[in-house]
């Protein structure tokens, strides 16, 4: 009884039918209406036995508690600072998960963070009204010094990171440059400008062709062969955040 | 008076004129869409969810859809358009808004707006269905949640005859004239746009509902294939690695 | 978007090596696409891409009273507009001074470099002229407005067909073989000064690193009809020299290129 419509790896539209019956359970972008299983984003349909999965290949940043992401200061509060994270809500920062010593009451909290700095930072909390907090706590939170900030469609993020931190390490090894991923979309890079060159248009690949299989191999095909370094299948990628 | 008898571009009644459409075409913008129906062209462009400014405009429980709609100074069939909003510009921003949120659902996004831009490059009749198609598919290529896609045409009646997707010139037939357009939420087959212009009866206006919901599906069909047409994956993307 | 604090000194460390952040060089422009004909109600239009940013150009014409210190003259008007469709720094309402200045510079290389020559536009002398509304419409802001609107304009002008006149009223449906007595072609080239380095056709990106830069409108023989200094450093007699000559190469590239789709 009931009946799927799709086929794994389809592109799907919004309000397409994926299937009839209750035997099914939607997941991700897809969602149920009475008897049906519809889609509310464009996405790629993945069935693995009742479960029906639609993942996004667009649409907003939703913040998680552990999510790391990256942010700008846009304001030094009293007890804290106001970040941007480029998405509709800004969030606050503070200052007891931000720094480890004693910071007196009436301190100017700017010589830690000042207006315009980029931090990479963690989720702590998220409200259902969307109050935001972020924790520099965790050990892979820094401020980010220079660079350049480059930006991608947050669900296509998980390729940029890859099985296991395995596409971000082959990245970095490959370049030899700083990578910071956002969840939230935002990627900070940090090299030698011809390394960074590279990167920058390996990252464009990956935008443009997330929703394919077989990425992993061109990306690694297109780093050898700009930078004229082998990329060992065994190696052991050493990834910290 | 000349009584109405044939199209002048060779259609039969219940043709729809050529239609054309892209998405992804505004890289700054969420998501975006180019949609051509005849000589009637929008392009259109998501922003958001953002912060929504006026702060009084906020609404605590949901994200806020707000429509905009413009002709481009050179885009009207005699003189030039002065630019800015209009009241015939505002009253369709207006119906645009009310044709596309019953779809929207954005109740993730409380006190957020999603912003959508509708430019018309060049018209000829048809110009709030061409916007309405072409924001529903920026909508969907920008990943806002969806329940379903939306898709407009306007029909009409000439002396007693019946027709689709009415041109400029037949709106201004110098006799008994009316111009209907429409918005049709697929799956449900619901109207979610109706407006009128000229003298229609009852029946007539039913009998268009049909021919409308018909005329909208070939719609849907261009929308939907200019979405899929973004992630078709062209040839061998290993070949020239 | 956000972007870095120091956005200046890492593009620095590029420029330095002669690089950019795409793989162009300094004085480099990226690829100008043109198309004419984008608009079939305008009398003239064009399309101008410069990488990312898109624009187009529409003519009106109109038949009007002439302006009174030019009564046996055509009018000319050139407005540029920034609609919010085209980027997330742009605010809906009535042009900004961004907008406003884009026009102004674009207006002044046509209107000075007399490409149009306006007094064969005139009907009736004080009474009735040919009145020419050039409107640039951007679709895609990823830098260099100015010079993509000036090509787009000088392309749309070389487009546009005059429509029928019947008695005093224009017939828009009906079009003419007539073309504008287009005299010369005059493009606009911008020049920005980074720290040390000088160059051209900046990414939104780029322009957020941007200390200074020099507008120039010029014809293919090097003259100049329309200049505008803009950004916040002071410039010396060296920067402008070195600026004048990027910019007039540059212009001249322009108008080779445009040659080429026109011919």
């Amino acid at each position: 009884m009931g009946e799927v419509k799709v086929s794994n790896k389809q592109v799907v539209i919004p309000g397409e039918i994926l299937a009839e019956g209750m035997d099914y359970v939607p997941t991700g972008a897809a969602y149920r209406e009475e008897d049906k299983i519809l889609s509310m984003q464009t996405g790629l349909v993945e069935v693995s036995n009742r479960v029906i999965k639609v993942i996004p290949l667009s649409g907003p940043y939703f913040p998680r508690e552990g999510d790391t992401i990256i942010g700008r200061i846009s304001d030094v509060l009293l007890s804290g600072w106001r970040v941007e994270i480029d998405m509709a809500y800004e969030a606050i920062l503070p200052v007891k998960d931000a720094v480890n010593e004693f910071v007196g009451r009436g301190a100017d909290l700017s010589k830690y963070f000042d207006i315009g700095d980029l931090i990479f930072c963690t989720v702590s909390r998220v409200t259902s009204q969307m109050l935001i907090d972020l924790s520099m706590k965790d050990r892979n939170s820094r401020k980010l010094f220079g660079g350049r900030l480059l930006s991608i469609a947050p669900v296509k993020i998980p390729r940029v990171i890859g099985k296991k931190a395995s596409m971000v390490a082959m990245l970095k090894n490959a370049t030899g440059c700083k990578v910071y991923v956002g969840k939230n979309g935002l990627i900070w890079i940090d090299g030698e400008p011809k390394m960074e060159q590279v990167l920058a248009n390996a990252l464009q690949m990956i935008d443009e062709q997330a929703h394919t299989s077989g990425l992993t191999e061109r990306v690694k095909k297109f780093l050898e062969k700009e930078t004229g370094n082998k990329i060992g299948d065994n190696d052991e990628f050493q990834q910290k955040n | 008076m000349m009584s109405f008898s044939k199209r002048t571009d060779g259609r039969s009644l219940t043709d729809l004129r050529p239609m054309e459409a892209k998405v992804g075409v505004i890289d700054k913008a969420d998501g975006s869409a180019y949609f051509k129906i005849g000589n009637t062209a929008a392009y259109a462009a998501v922003y958001g969810p953002k912060q929504m400014l006026p702060r009084f405009m906020q609404d605590p429980r949901r994200g806020v859809l707000r429509c905009s709609y413009s002709m481009m100074p050179f885009s009207g069939m005699g003189e030039r358009v002065r630019p800015g909003q209009n009241r015939r510009a505002k009253e369709i921003s207006m119906v645009t808004e009310k044709a596309l949120l019953p779809v929207v659902d954005i109740e993730k996004f409380p006190n957020s707006v999603v912003d959508v831009f509708i430019e018309l490059p060049q018209t000829d009749a048809g110009s709030r269905c061409a916007g309405i198609t072409a924001a529903a598919l920026a909508l969907a290529d920008a990943g806002i949640p969806m329940k379903d896609m939306v898709s407009s045409v306007a029909c009409g009646k000439i002396d007693d005859k019946l027709l689709v997707d009415l041109s400029y010139e037949e709106e201004a037939f110098d006799g008994e004239v009316c111009d209907i357009p429409f918005a049709f939420m697929h799956n449900s087959g619901k109207i979610t746009l109706l407006q009128g212009d000229g003298v229609v009866d009852t029946d007539s206006l039913l009998k268009l509902f049909d021919m409308a919901k018909e005329a909208a599906g070939k719609v849907y069909e261009v929308q939907k294939n200019a979405l899929l047409e973004k992630y078709k994956v062209e040839g061998d993307l290993d070949a020239d690695q | 978007m956000l972007t870095s604090k120091n956005a200046k000194l890492h593009l620095a460390k590029y420029l330095k090596e002669g690089l950019r952040y795409d793989s162009r060089k300094l004085d480099e422009y990226r690829d100008i696409k043109i198309e004419t004909g984008v608009s079939n109600t305008a009398e003239g239009s064009a399309k101008v891409t410069l990488g990312k940013t898109e624009v187009i150009a529409g003519i009106k014409l109109s038949l009007e009273k002439p302006y009174p210190d030019t009564p046996d003259s055509g009018n000319l008007m050139v407005e540029v507009s920034l609609p919010s469709l085209a980027s997330p720094e742009y605010e809906s309402g009535p042009p900004g001074i961004d907008a406003i200045e884009f026009s102004r510079v674009v207006d002044r290389g046509i209107r000075e470099g007399k490409v149009v020559d306006t007094k064969k536009l005139c009907m009736e002398p004080g009474e009735k002229v040919w009145s020419i509304s050039i409107d640039i419409v951007v679709i895609n802001n990823d830098g260099n407005i100015i010079d993509a609107s000036g090509i787009a304009a000088m392309a749309a002008l070389l487009d546009t067909t005059m429509p029928k006149v019947e008695g005093n009223t224009v017939n828009y449906k009906e079009k003419t073989k007539d073309r504008l007595p287009i005299d010369s072609w005059v493009v606009p080239a911008t020049v920005h000064k980074i720290g040390e380095h000088f160059l051209v056709d900046l990414t939104c990106e780029e322009e957020e690193a941007s200390d200074g830069r020099l507008t120039l409108a010029a014809k293919e023989d090097g003259r100049i009809y329309a200049l505008q200094k803009g950004g916040d450093i002071p410039l010396t007699k060296e920067d402008l020299a070195t600026m004048l000559k990027l910019g007039l190469d540059s212009g001249k590239k322009s108008l080779a290129r445009l040659k080429e789709v026109l011919k």
